[in-house]
């Protein structure tokens, strides 16, 4: 038996997730809402970005249901007893990955370490040369000739296995668009192909394509080589770079979370209440606001280290802890940035209490509650949507920053930030440790290069006058 | 004569939308003159304003395209110039005003800068030499220290002010063409008058054509020499003014002179142009006016008709001089089929259907039976309205704008009192403040004997069922993210009325959705899919919900069209014979009160000035600032030459009014009396009262009038 | 005008006392004087009276907010938070808890500081102007959209990535400049060239994308039609009406952030070995000096607020709408 771990920010993750359905659920039935979005999807960018995001988030969500699996032989006792790991299903999945761990650093796809090492030869003596390792291409005789083959041909079988993959896929989707037209799947087919859907089908195809194709690739290979190389203690990089993108993800989404219930109700309660209502909260945001965001953040992590510090017995396991720090800073972030989206929101209900409709609804003496929730919330909602998706990249961006200030998650913890960070110090080396350093960028910028260009389609399609907001 | 000066050929303008490439502009031909005022009159999308950035080639790029025709200056076609040899056409030879002063003058830049821009760039002019002529120019459009206002900027200058330094930009380049889009439709009426006399004083006096774009047919009438009518992207008739208002050939123009409400017409509903005017998007395969014409023939929905001129004269197509229409019925027309057509058009009025409206509201009670009662439903003494000016960030109250300086009115049931006044002179305030949505200063508003600002929370809940308000813009009044049904049963749900259960309310709603003219199943729709005119009838069925007494209506028409105003008017006016409402009328246009008012109480800077029946405001005004306001007005009414009174400068500030009569500063019949103090009321009739000076002289002296500060 | 800038001054005082409330309550909430006494002492074999001794030194024996034991308003000024904050308040930013004296500190550090962050700015300013100009006079052609794609592209890569390519590519392989450190004098400006490459470039995307939007949205309205209907050229109307409404929120967007300029940047300061303020907090918060740190949030606060001073004031001077009142 397993047993099942609830870390906060699973619980949170969670909770965001059910909100997100139903959000989906309220939008399908009520066409002002469905309209924007059909638009958004109906872009080039919008649909393409959202396949890429939506396949980080499987990974995220994957990473996200967390257990502790049984030790075995544990002496014919009863209870069971536990690990100490807290393993997650994303763990399991990738289980060779994480547990086929070299000495130390090695270059992507290499089957020798990447330092020359002082080896005891089996016929006695010593040799400086560079070891072969552990798990990369441990199944070549001799990598200096098998190498390149071997990998090409793994390229190649795994690419035949993609496009396999992906024509069941392409025909899937056209036999399931055309169960609802009354067309063939043929039809439907040569449709997509044209591009002649509403949504579109083909450039949504291909981008679902290129990412079989990449997952094949990485499976295939990884199964006998370190693709993107292993770090200072050996770890494989691909493991962490994949493990990082639940990190970055809490960050963007958990941040918003917290800090949606504050921006939207003093928001709207200074815009609609004015008076002493107004003055309070803006001298709130004001005051928040001249505290240098970065060092607010800095000293609330110092501060919650010296907690931890002090009171290390509430925290069970490493992952706890981890789990902690990250929540703690998803609040502190949220606290920083609250006040943009609670300025704006502000200025727009200004705007919306003088509008005619809000005033015949005075007329009719509807409630001041009855007003905000039926009137002024459902005509700022485009407002908290954009600013929501225009925030996401920027915490994605500013996890990577504070994790190298040391203020960001935890140093046990895997994310990007913390990756680079580490790669840092080998810059110096000759040649250079660069994989971990790419690797961390490259998963980085397509997060956020998808979600930028997302967050465009988006305000084009609930806003189009909206101007970014700064 | 002589060759025209502008001639606009064949011209085809289209603009690329979401929904394809529309066709704004669609085989526009004209010519304008030498020194003549040419006026191009339509309704909101007929292509007008298209046509004239057209000429100037300032179309919206890239979406806006000329695919087909050709506009000759002087002979040389426009659409084929270079873009740089265009840049000297622009202001030098042709020039453009726009009809929002407020946002088309740069805010950074000072008059002068902007002025001498153009003379630069089309006179060479610079230094003092530009200085000078600056100060010319400012002082030709009458604007008074021309030197002092040169180096101020725009948001220093009045709406009517800024309109006359666009005016002199325009005028910097001595165009020999001026075109001005609605020059004046942003303007309150004295305003409006002001401009036009000046620029018709320009024109005369600097030999220039004036291409006119307007949908007024006031001030077509003041202004034009010629005029043609624009529909669906199509000239659809062409004449000179006195034959166009002496016999509109067109079915459309002859429907939008019988859809003018004015005072002889009371006892009657409002010709109406069933529908709305067509979308730009629509596309046509007859008549474009067909679907709203009530002379419509089989022909006319297959086959566009032919420009031709009205009394069949083949002559040139187009002379100026020569009425020209496009209508199959003129084609056919002989003098005896005009004359049973004009009697049959006359009966229609009452039996033709509305294209919109699947049941129409009832117009048999239209005619303005005598249904006021003596019972006072509303009295409103001394109201007061003052908004505290803070400033700084202690928020020191620093003065008060006094937007309602103490209104008095009362209103019967089934009675319909209109507050006449030009902008900024607190009237839609005051309408808030009788709501009880602004907070009254001072004054008593009582309601049925219920002192309303004196009720609170429950109470004056219980009591806002009584009164509802229509405002004027329809496309900000309803929540874009509510269904109909959901915007109607707000009301009812707050206030508790329609039934207690959702079945009741519904079948409430169905009925009123057919009170107002709608079919039920826009229930389930949202406000933007319908046109102005129907989601001005969906305000008329919410404010309905509730079974008011009293409903405000706050310029509920000066945002549609002149043809479908129509529509809402007999509509209000048929639910007040039904209903016994009483209306409190908020609006400027005059002619619609003389339609449909009964009593007038005429406002300047928070106060009436006058009051008294409708004929007697309207006819026998007292106060001069009546007098000015209907002098300014443009008539239809070509023949008689009415004797105009201009007023000077504009509607002063209302945080700091002028001491004494508030109108002395802009008042021809200005005394030393009323700079000193507040002239008293003084009656004219039982009914008729002005406060003016000029009558409580006449008076006994000794009857000392309350002064008020 | 005085009177105006005097009240803004009065009205921050709250602010103020606000932003040190809230750090104070960060600093003391959970982390007791004792704790940090243990904290400096070293956690181990700390006898109750080293810590005493510690606390008295610092002056963290007092009670926290509110002194019972004292009589009438020493009640509130003999306590840690009043004495801590009046020294801020002065200017006083006493000893870090290292010893050293962070106002010495601050006033030396500030100036490399200020050396990258403005150059950074103004050179950031005129290349951003420049190409979000180029598109707005390329709108709705190829150009205008690739370029913004193109800026997209540029604000989704981590700032990180700029310094880390950067120093690669420029110190370490084309050998141009030193990868880091800082030196006095007219030797600083070899130093300084990469930072300041690698400031603007990093900020090129987002600010270019957003001055872009400023462009068009004035280029929509009503007087650049009238501006055109006198017969100017594309490039008067751009350069003599567009810009000059345009450069209204941008410069207020600009003045803002002047004051903070001397706080600098961590990161690049970081990465470049630059001894200015911005790798002082880095490595005030890596030893964990809450002395530091404090000093540096209420440093901010009072630079963000004269900033936010100086917006105001020089929407006065770009804006003839707006007038002081």
């Amino acid at each position: 038996m397993i047993k099942p771990e609830l870390l906060l920010t699973d619980l949170l993750i969670y909770l965001l997730v059910a909100g997100i359905i139903y959000f989906i659920i309220y939008t399908r039935r009520h066409e002002h809402l469905r309209r924007p979005w059909r638009q958004v999807m109906s872009t080039r960018t919008g649909a393409v970005t959202l396949v890429i995001l939506l396949t980080y988030v499987t990974i995220g969500l994957l990473d996200s249901i967390h257990f502790q699996l049984p030790l075995e032989n544990q002496n014919n006792q009863h209870e069971t007893h536990y690990s100490a790991e807290v393993l997650s299903v994303f763990d399991i999945i990738v289980t060779p990955l994480r547990e086929r761990v070299e000495k130390t650093y090695s270059a992507p796809l290499a089957a020798h370490a990447y330092a020359k090492e002082t080896i005891e030869l089996p016929q006695g003596g010593q040799q400086r040369t560079y070891p072969r390792l552990l798990y990369g291409g441990a199944h070549l005789d001799d990598p200096a000739t098998e190498r390149i083959t071997d990998i090409v041909a793994t390229t190649l079988r795994a690419l035949a296995v993609a496009l396999l993959l992906w024509s069941i896929i392409i025909y899937v989707t056209a036999w399931w668009l055309s169960h609802g037209q009354q067309t063939s799947a043929a039809a439907m087919l040569q449709r997509i192909l044209n591009n002649e859907c509403a949504t579109p089908w083909r450039a949504i195809l291909v981008c679902i394509g290129v990412i079989v194709a990449i997952l094949c690739l990485l499976t295939a290979l990884s199964a006998k080589y370190h693709v993107f190389g292993t770090d200072k203690v050996g770890e494989d990089v691909l493991y962490q770079t994949l493990k990082s993108v639940r990190t970055g993800l809490v960050i963007g989404a958990l941040t918003t979370l917290i800090m949606l219930p504050f921006a939207i109700l003093l928001g709207i309660m200074a815009g609609y209440f004015r008076g002493w209502i107004d003055d309070v909260i803006q001298y709130l945001y004001t005051t928040l606001n001249s505290i240098p965001g970065v060092l607010l953040i800095a000293a609330s992590i110092l501060m919650l280290q010296v907690y931890m510090a002090n009171n290390a017995e509430q925290f069970e396991t490493v992952t706890d802890r981890a789990d902690m720090r990250l929540l703690f800073l998803c609040i502190i972030l949220g606290i920083t940035s609250w006040t943009g989206l609670c300025r704006i929101l502000r200025g727009e209900t200004l705007k919306l209490r003088e509008t005619d409709y809000i005033q015949a609804a005075r007329a009719f003496g509807v409630r001041h509650l009855t007003i905000i929730t039926r009137h002024i919330l459902p005509n700022v909602m485009h407002i908290v949507l954009i600013a929501v998706v225009l925030d996401f990249s920027g915490l994605v961006l500013a996890e990577a920053v504070l994790s190298y200030v040391g203020v960001g998650v935890d140093p046990t913890m895997q994310s990007w930030g913390n990756m680079i960070n580490a790669a840092r110090l080998e810059m110096a080396r000759e040649p250079m440790v660069w994989w971990s350093l790419l690797a961390a960028f490259v998963m980085m910028f397509i997060l956020v290069l998808s979600a930028n260009l997302f967050s465009d389609a988006v305000r084009d399609a609930f806003d189009p006058r909206l101007r970014k907001m700064d | 004569m002589n060759d025209p000066l502008l001639s606009v050929r064949g011209l085809q303008t289209c603009f690329a939308t979401t929904k394809g490439l529309v066709r704004a502009v669609d085989g526009v031909s004209f010519d304008v003159r030498r020194g003549e005022t040419f006026a191009l009159l339509g309704e909101s999308g007929c292509g007008k304003s298209i046509t004239a950035l057209s000429i100037m080639r300032l179309l919206p790029q890239p979406v806006g395209q000329i695919t087909a025709g050709q506009i000759l200056l002087n002979g040389e076609n426009l659409l084929t110039l270079p873009e740089v040899d265009m840049r000297a056409v622009r202001g030098g030879r042709i020039a453009m005003i726009f009809q929002e002063p407020m946002t088309s003058l740069n805010p950074v830049l000072t008059v002068h800068e902007q002025i001498a821009e153009s003379l630069a760039r089309h006179k060479g002019l610079k230094g003092s030499a530009a200085d000078n002529r600056v100060h010319e120019l400012l002082d030709a459009v009458g604007i008074p220290a021309p030197k002092a206002r040169a180096k101020e900027y725009p948001h220093q200058l009045s709406g009517g002010m800024k309109q006359r330094v666009m005016i002199a930009i325009a005028l910097a380049g001595e165009p020999d063409l001026l075109i001005a889009d609605e020059p004046t439709t942003a303007l309150d009426v004295t305003i409006q008058a002001q401009v036009l006399e000046l620029l018709e004083q320009l024109q005369r006096d600097m030999g220039m054509a004036l291409l006119m774009i307007t949908h007024d047919l006031g001030v077509v009438a003041e202004m034009a020499d010629h005029i043609a009518v624009m529909y669906g992207g199509q000239v659809v008739e062409q004449a000179c003014r006195d034959d166009f208002f002496a016999s509109p050939a067109h079915p459309y123009s002859r429907k939008l002179f019988q859809s003018l409400p004015d005072m002889k017409k009371r006892d009657q509903p409002l010709a109406v142009i069933p529908g709305n005017v067509p979308s730009p998007h629509t596309r046509f395969d007859g008549c474009r006016f067909a679907p709203r014409c009530d002379a419509v023939w089989p022909l006319c929905r297959t086959e566009p008709p032919q420009w031709q001129s009205v009394n069949g004269d083949p002559e040139d197509h187009h002379n100026n001089n020569v009425h020209h229409v496009r209508c199959h019925l003129a084609a056919a027309e002989n003098s005896a089929k005009q004359a049973a057509l004009e009697s049959k058009a006359g009966e229609n009025i009452d039996s033709k259907t509305d294209i919109d409206a699947v049941t129409r509201p009832d117009d048999g009670t239209i005619a303005n039976s005598d249904n006021t009662s003596d019972v006072t439903l509303l009295a409103v003494d001394e109201l007061k309205v003052h908004f505290p000016i803070r400033k700084g960030l202690l928020k020191r109250t620093a003065g008060h704008v006094h937007a309602v300086d103490g209104v008095n009115l009362t209103i019967h049931r089934g009675q319909t009192v209109a507050l006449v006044g030009e902008s900024g002179c607190g009237k839609t305030t005051a309408g808030k403040a009788i709501l009880q949505l602004t907070k009254a200063t001072a004054g008593s508003i009582c309601f049925e004997g219920d002192e309303l600002t004196q009720l609170k929370g429950e109470a004056l809940r219980r009591r806002r069922r009584d009164f509802q308000i229509i405002f004027q813009d329809p496309y900000s009044s309803m929540n874009p993210r509510m269904v109909v049904a959901n915007i109607i049963e707000e009301g009812m749900q707050a206030l508790r009325v329609g039934g207690n259960n959702s079945t009741e309310r519904q079948a409430r709603i169905d009925q009123l959705l057919q009170q107002v003219g709608l079919p039920t199943d826009s229930k389930y729709r949202y406000p933007h899919e319908f046109s102005g005119g129907q989601r001005q009838r969906i305000c008329i069925a919410r404010a309905l919900a509730v079974e008011p007494k009293l409903i405000i209506c706050d310029e509920p028409t000066s945002a549609l069209d002149v043809s479908v105003q129509a529509q809402i008017l007999n509509l209000l006016k048929s639910l007040q014979n039904r209903l016994g409402l009483s209306y409190l009328f908020i609006t400027h246009n005059l002619s619609v009160v003389a339609y449909l008012a009964d009593e007038v109480l005429v406002m300047y800077l928070g106060r009436i000035v006058e009051r008294g029946t409708t004929d007697e405001v309207l006819n026998s005004a007292k106060h001069p600032y009546t007098q000015a306001l209907l002098s300014a007005v443009p008539t239809i009414d070509t023949t008689s030459k009415k004797e105009i009174v201009r007023l000077e400068g504009d509607l002063p500030s209302p945080i700091d009014p002028p001491t004494g009569c508030h109108f002395h500063p802009r008042c021809p019949h200005s005394q030393p009396v009323c700079r000193e103090r507040y002239p008293a009321a003084v009656q004219h009739s039982d009914s008729h009262q002005s406060l003016c000076h000029l009558f409580t002289n006449e008076k006994d002296d000794s009857e000392e009038c309350h002064s008020e500060t | 005008m005085i009177a105006y800038i005097i009240r803004r001054i009065l009205y921050a005082i709250p602010i103020l006392i606000g932003v040190n409330l809230i750090t104070f309550m960060l600093f003391f909430m959970v982390n007791t004087p004792d704790d940090m006494a243990r904290m400096n002492l070293g956690v181990k074999h700390v006898t109750a009276e080293a810590i005493e001794k510690w606390k008295h030194e610092r002056g963290y024996d007092k009670p926290m907010l509110y002194n019972s034991q004292a009589s009438g308003s020493a009640a509130l000024t003999d306590t840690i938070l009043f004495e801590k904050s009046v020294n801020l308040f002065a200017f006083d930013f006493g000893r870090s808890d290292s010893g050293r004296d962070i106002s010495y500190d601050i006033s030396q550090r500030m100036w490399p500081s200020l050396a990258i962050a403005l150059p950074t700015l103004i050179v950031g300013l005129l290349v951003y102007i420049t190409f979000a100009m180029l598109l707005a006079f390329f709108r709705a052609t190829y150009i205008d959209y690739w370029g913004v794609v193109l800026c997209v592209v540029l604000m989704s890569i981590s700032g990180m990535f700029y310094i880390i390519g950067g120093q690669y590519l420029i110190g370490k392989l084309l050998h141009l400049v030193p990868i880091s450190g800082y030196d006095g004098g007219s030797d600083a400006l070899k130093f300084l060239i990469l930072p300041v490459i690698i400031g603007v470039i990093g900020g090129i995307g987002s600010s270019t994308r957003w001055y872009r939007t400023i462009f068009l949205e004035e280029i929509g309205k009503d007087y650049v039609r009238t501006a055109r209907a006198k017969g100017l050229s594309e490039q008067q109307v751009l350069f003599k009406h567009v810009l000059k409404n345009a450069m209204i929120p941008i410069l207020t967007g600009v003045v803002v952030s002047l004051p903070l300029l001397f706080m600098g940047s961590l990161i690049v300061e970081s990465f470049f070995g630059i001894p200015g303020l911005g790798s002082y907090t880095i490595d005030a918060i890596n030893s964990q000096d809450f002395a530091i740190v404090r000093a540096m949030v209420f440093l901010g606060s009072v630079l963000y607020i004269i900033g936010l001073i100086l917006t105001d004031i020089s929407y006065t001077l770009v804006d003839p709408r707006v007038s002081l009142a």
